[in-house]
């Protein structure tokens, strides 16, 4: 366990654990989601951190999926890290130490755009072509980020926030009769 | 970048087609994926697709497709393959075909109807979906679900792996040339069905599994049909030895057919049975357990070489085990409840609303308003039969999930089919395909 942030948990005396420094893996912060350990950072220093965790043993990147947050802006982040439109949620997992974390990097809207993971993990490969095709989210230097769900055609992205939702008209007529 | 960054939403679109191009029109990194030289070993640069090539000439190759509407690829997966003629150089999974934007639909719908749309994602295991779905709202409404449910979810989920592995085999031997299997598969799916019906009252599509525990309790008498299967699987499968395992012809179809190393296995991110038969013991049940899962006795089955057959060994194996837990389960079922017994998470059962105004009051307002999740947002992941299948849960405080992502295992495992077809026959490409297991309602969601 390299990390500085694994011994947020043994926090026995609490005056001793307010005044320590807030925990964090690789100089960016490291919060508690539900009993699990979540790294926030910002797209500038994303794939320095994700080669960083490459480094520390996490040998499979296992989820990776965007979110748009256009009409829940107000989200909790902590102290240091800005809320932006998008994020990109990765969740690392290695096998030897049975341990997970999970990255939350936000993405600007007017650059919709983070490095692609596919040096680090080729397995992200389909799931950031997957971000980018539902979310619009670009990976640079993925090696093919076309759509892969949607019709290649297909305009926007559908879950993008302000995308509207499909209806098809009914129209409730008379049943007509039996004969 | 920042000239790209302004195109509209219309021009982000001509990203390019889907499709397989030809070698010239490839730039080299996508070209080494589609070579499945995507690995970058642990000393030495990425592994150059040269240096795996075969002797062909460039203008003899053709590119064709191999389905969408192929018998042998489970569903509406697309396969172009580069051949030579009988061997593949290269190849690419178009999928798609199926999409019906169900990330979109569950932010549409409220907790309480989550179940309904993620249990028709992965159409052969259905109660996986629904329990990762009722796991991730769980955790965010940081609740503990009663003792008796935790087990019939564990009794449900494994007999949906049994159901789920011996459907594998039957269309599993189908590809390969042996048709009897999968009559026999079928009649052993039956057996399952049945007993879901019994419980759930539907054959698929359940929507038994919720937040909060389960729909209802089981019926009487399961015992004696829980125990009828865990009496006829065993002997069934002894048969499936004799009439597959124990066949040359089978033999010839699977043995060193689309191997699949350990390494390349975890950097692709293959997880199940794909994964173990490469050698890796990674079994979400034992190693991040979930539900009671270690209190119960099983072995990870796990293979060496990670071809065509290790992958039929570890699945028909893992069935054995499933049989084992379910044995426990049978035993150690504990009494209780079924459910919280929250009204603000589950409904009061039928009879109280007829007599209780307060009981009409909650139930009115539970299949209305819905349960609201506190804001927060989770990851949880479960073993299916196809691997690591998990959910990625963002709420806002609302009734409805502010985003919901299935980490579907087909998916993710499809990538590793590139570097299992390279040089190999068109005709294993059947078998490779179908060892993968992909179910397309998984894939493409």
């Amino acid at each position: 366990m390299s990390d500085p942030g694994a011994g947020a948990s043994n926090s026995d005396d609490e005056a001793a654990a307010a005044a320590e420094p807030r925990p964090e893996l690789h100089g960016w912060p490291l919060v508690d989601s539900h009993g699990q350990r979540v790294v926030h950072c910002d797209a500038g220093g994303y794939l320095e951190l994700m080669t960083a965790l490459e480094a520390d043993g996490y040998e499979m990147c296992a989820d990776l999926c965007a979110v748009d947050y256009l009409t829940h802006a107000g989200r909790a982040l902590p102290e240091g890290i800005g809320a932006e439109r998008f994020e990109v949620a990765v969740d690392l997992l290695s096998l030897s130490r049975h341990e997970r974390v999970r990255v939350r990097v936000q993405v600007p809207e007017a650059e919709p755009e983070v490095p692609t993971l596919f040096d680090l993990w080729p397995g992200s490969e389909a799931m950031e072509r997957e971000a980018y095709d539902l979310v619009g989210i670009r990976f640079l230097d993925h090696p093919d980020l076309t759509r892969i769900l949607m019709p290649e055609e297909w305009e926007g992205h559908p879950l993008r926030k302000d995308y509207a939702v499909g209806r098809i008209p009914v129209q409730f007529k008379e049943s007509p009769s039996a004969r | 970048m920042s000239q790209q960054s302004k195109r509209s939403l219309v021009a982000e679109t001509s990203e390019g087609a889907q499709e397989l191009h030809l070698r010239d029109d490839t730039r080299a990194a996508e070209l080494r994926r589609e070579l499945g030289g995507v690995l970058r070993l642990p000393e030495g640069p990425t592994l150059d697709p040269g240096d795996i090539d075969f002797e062909f000439q460039e203008d003899e190759t053709m590119i064709i497709n191999m389905g969408p509407q192929h018998p042998s690829t489970h569903g509406v997966l697309r396969l172009m393959l580069e051949l030579d003629g009988e061997t593949v150089l290269r190849s690419k999974p178009i999928i798609g075909y199926l999409h019906t934007g169900m990330e979109k639909t569950a932010e549409e719908l409220m907790y309480i109807q989550g179940g309904t749309n993620v249990t028709r994602m992965d159409y052969l295991a259905p109660f996986f979906n629904e329990l990762v779905f009722s796991l991730a709202v769980e955790r965010l409404l940081d609740v503990e679900v009663p003792g008796r449910a935790t087990w019939i979810r564990m009794l449900m989920c494994e007999l949906n792996r049994v159901s789920s592995h011996v459907m594998w085999l039957a269309t599993n031997g189908a590809d390969v040339g042996a048709i009897g299997m999968l009559l026999y598969g079928w009649r052993e799916r039956e057996l399952l069905l049945a007993f879901f019906e019994k419980v759930t009252g539907l054959r698929m599509n359940h929507n038994f599994i919720r937040p909060g525990g389960v729909a209802a309790d089981l019926p009487d008498g399961w015992r004696d049909d829980v125990r009828a299967i865990c009496d006829v699987i065993p002997r069934r499968l002894d048969e499936y030895d004799s009439i597959l395992t124990g066949q040359p012809i089978f033999q010839e179809r699977q043995q060193g057919v689309g191997p699949l190393g350990g390494e390349q296995a975890i950097a692709l991110g293959v997880t199940g049975p794909l994964l173990r038969a490469a050698g890796v013991p990674w079994d979400l049940r034992r190693d991040m357990p979930y539900l009671a899962y270690e209190e119960v006795e099983f072995d990870v089955i796990v293979g060496t070489y990670g071809d065509c057959w290790d992958r039929y060994a570890v699945r028909l194996n893992e069935v054995r085990e499933s049989i084992r837990i379910i044995g426990q389960i049978l035993d150690r079922m504990p009494a209780g409840d079924y459910r919280i017994q929250d009204k603000k998470l589950t409904p009061p059962p039928r009879s109280r609303i007829d007599e209780s105004m307060e009981a009409l009051i909650h139930h009115f307002k539970l299949f209305t308003e819905g349960l609201k999740v506190p804001v927060g947002e989770t990851y949880v992941a479960v073993e299916s039969p196809r691997g690591e299948l998990g959910c990625y849960l963002a709420s806002d405080g609302s009734n409805k999930p502010y985003r919901m992502h299935i980490r579907a295992p087909s998916f993710v495992n499809l990538q590793a089919l590139a570097p299992m077809l390279r040089g190999g026959f068109i005709a294993d490409a059947v078998a490779v395909i179908s060892t993968v297991d992909p179910v397309l309602g998984d894939v493409d969601r």
